[in-house]
């Protein structure tokens, strides 16, 4: 387990109250912006639990839209994110929900962009920070302490390691990895975090890969 | 200076006696090496912390605004008006202290920027008493920003081993570890030794043990911004305790341990979940209905 720094202990700089409900929440949004990675026409926020309950009065929802428009978690817009003019070209509604099997701070993001639809969900764990752990119905893990590589593709033999021999060429480490599946042959994701990072030009030469079908690279937050 | 890993405060001190230096000589040199920077550069993330702070504490002293709960925001200015006709029976730094810690609170609550440290609910703690004892005794900013690292190390040691959350722990692992990183800032910007620093923050985190996490409708509100202020004065006591050579007759990574155990023997109900305490009182209850509506 990555254990805390000095910096991690006197920071965030953030605007309040919280760092689960407000800065966890717009690192959520960050992230999710960077897997959708594509004009964003219209979003649904679906809160859970302690989200839903204490979300109000700790302008969860407004770190959340924030976090998906790129603002990070000190900027002093955040306050008065709704009906802004970063906010205007985008339609966003709320919704709260109760469901145990859930962590406290959980959220989904329903995005619909110009011809790419996403469910991307994820869970504030505490002291700010944040995992995306599923995107569609495929488990990742996302956190925003690496640069992460995200392919969803058609389960067949050699993709893997097509994506790690391209890794390796690049002289970057591998710090973890894990891949899903719906079930043989269908369609599967992989998720591999980075030590270092990678050249775009690599992103692109995974987009032409034969069955790969998407390809995000995820860079990691700034803390 | 080699590195070394440092996971007890036993080990921290013997390396700060073993090296004739203090703590965030130590700590500085170890977290640049961590991050393959060099020392200055860890310095200016430091500073970049600190500088937010003041402008924390410039802003909440400006502002009346109320949260978005409505509950808390103007105690502050109460506070201001108040020392502006009759002085504190402590003198100017304890009104500076209290009134710095609920401006830094309140900017908090009403979406202000501030910096976390170690939470954002007990952001107040460590500020209000370096900045104001810094200004009051001219202070210089490197010495500041000494006693800040002072600070993170404290927090850092103790994270390692309990998590610094309120629904883990307690508030005694929120504003009682804030607590007692800001009385070792402010030992270690009063001149204390290492050992005199780490007196003050066994003593400053003994006296907090058990305390609970149950917040009024959920809400880094009440009781935390008056909270803030208390603790704030409580890291005064322990570091003049500790400057007049007091000990803690429980070294200070035994407390730590106890606070872990106290944390796991406390109720989840007492933990961030609002459910008893402070808030299931007849008043609580009041506000919550009135707040949904």
């Amino acid at each position: 387990m990555r254990q805390s720094s000095i910096i991690d202990i006197i920071s965030p700089i953030m605007v309040g109250p919280s760092s689960s409900h407000t800065a966890g929440a717009v690192r959520l949004g960050l992230l999710a912006r960077h897997v959708f990675n594509s004009h964003i026409r219209k979003i649904k926020f679906r809160l859970y639990n302690s989200y839903a309950t204490t979300g109000k009065g700790h302008g969860t929802d407004k770190g959340l839209l924030s976090g998906i428009l790129g603002l990070g978690v000190d900027d002093t817009r955040i306050k008065n994110i709704f009906g802004s003019d970063i906010a205007q070209h985008i339609e966003y509604s709320f919704e709260y929900m109760e469901d145990f099997n859930r962590h406290p701070n959980a959220v989904d993001f329903i995005i619909e962009g110009k011809d790419l639809k996403m469910t991307i969900s994820g869970e504030s764990i505490g002291a700010g920070e944040v995992v995306i752990r599923k995107i569609n119905d495929f488990n990742v893990k996302i956190t925003g302490h690496y640069n992460t590589l995200l392919i969803l593709y058609k389960d067949s033999v050699g993709i893997i390691s097509t994506v790690t021999t391209l890794i390796q060429k690049e002289h970057v480490n591998i710090a973890s990895m894990s891949c899903d599946r719906s079930g043989k042959g269908q369609i599967a994701s992989m998720c591999i975090s980075l030590d270092g990072e990678l050249n775009e030009k690599i992103v692109d030469v995974c987009q032409y890969i034969k069955h790969v079908h998407l390809v995000r690279y995820i860079k990691k937050l700034e803390s | 200076m080699k590195y070394k890993s440092i996971s007890t405060f036993a080990d921290l001190l013997g390396e700060c006696e073993l090296q004739e230096v203090t703590i965030f000589d130590i700590a500085q040199k170890n977290e640049a090496n961590l991050d393959d920077i060099k020392v200055n550069e860890f310095r200016k993330i430091v500073k970049k912390s600190l500088n937010a702070m003041q402008d924390a504490v410039k802003s909440g002293l400006k502002s009346k605004e109320m949260s978005l709960s409505g509950m808390c925001g103007d105690d502050c200015s109460r506070l201001k008006s108040f020392y502006s006709d009759s002085h504190a029976l402590f003198g100017t730094i304890f009104e500076k202290i209290v009134t710095y810690a609920l401006a830094i609170s309140e900017e908090n609550l009403r979406m202000g920027k501030i910096v976390a440290c170690p939470t954002a609910g007990s952001c107040a703690i460590v500020p209000s008493v370096l900045i104001a004892v810094s200004e009051e005794k001219n202070i210089s900013e490197k010495s500041q920003i000494d006693a800040l690292i002072t600070a993170g190390e404290i927090g850092r040691i103790v994270s390692n081993k309990v998590s610094l959350a309120g629904a883990v722990a307690g508030c005694q692992a929120e504003c009682g570890v804030a607590s007692a990183m800001s009385a070792a800032a402010l030992t270690q910007l009063l001149g204390g030794t290492p050992r005199q620093i780490l007196n003050a923050v066994a003593l400053a985190l003994k006296n907090l043990l058990g305390l609970t996490c149950d917040p009024v409708c959920g809400l880094v509100e009440i009781p935390c911004v008056k909270r803030n202020a208390f603790l704030a004065v409580h890291a005064v006591t322990a570091c003049e305790l500790a400057l007049a050579n007091v000990e803690s007759k429980i070294p200070v990574d035994e407390v730590v341990d106890a606070m872990e155990q106290t944390g796991k023997l406390m109720s989840p109900m007492l933990k961030e979940s609002s459910q008893a305490g402070l808030a299931k009182t007849k008043t609580a209850v009041r506000l919550e209905k009135s707040l949904r509506k």
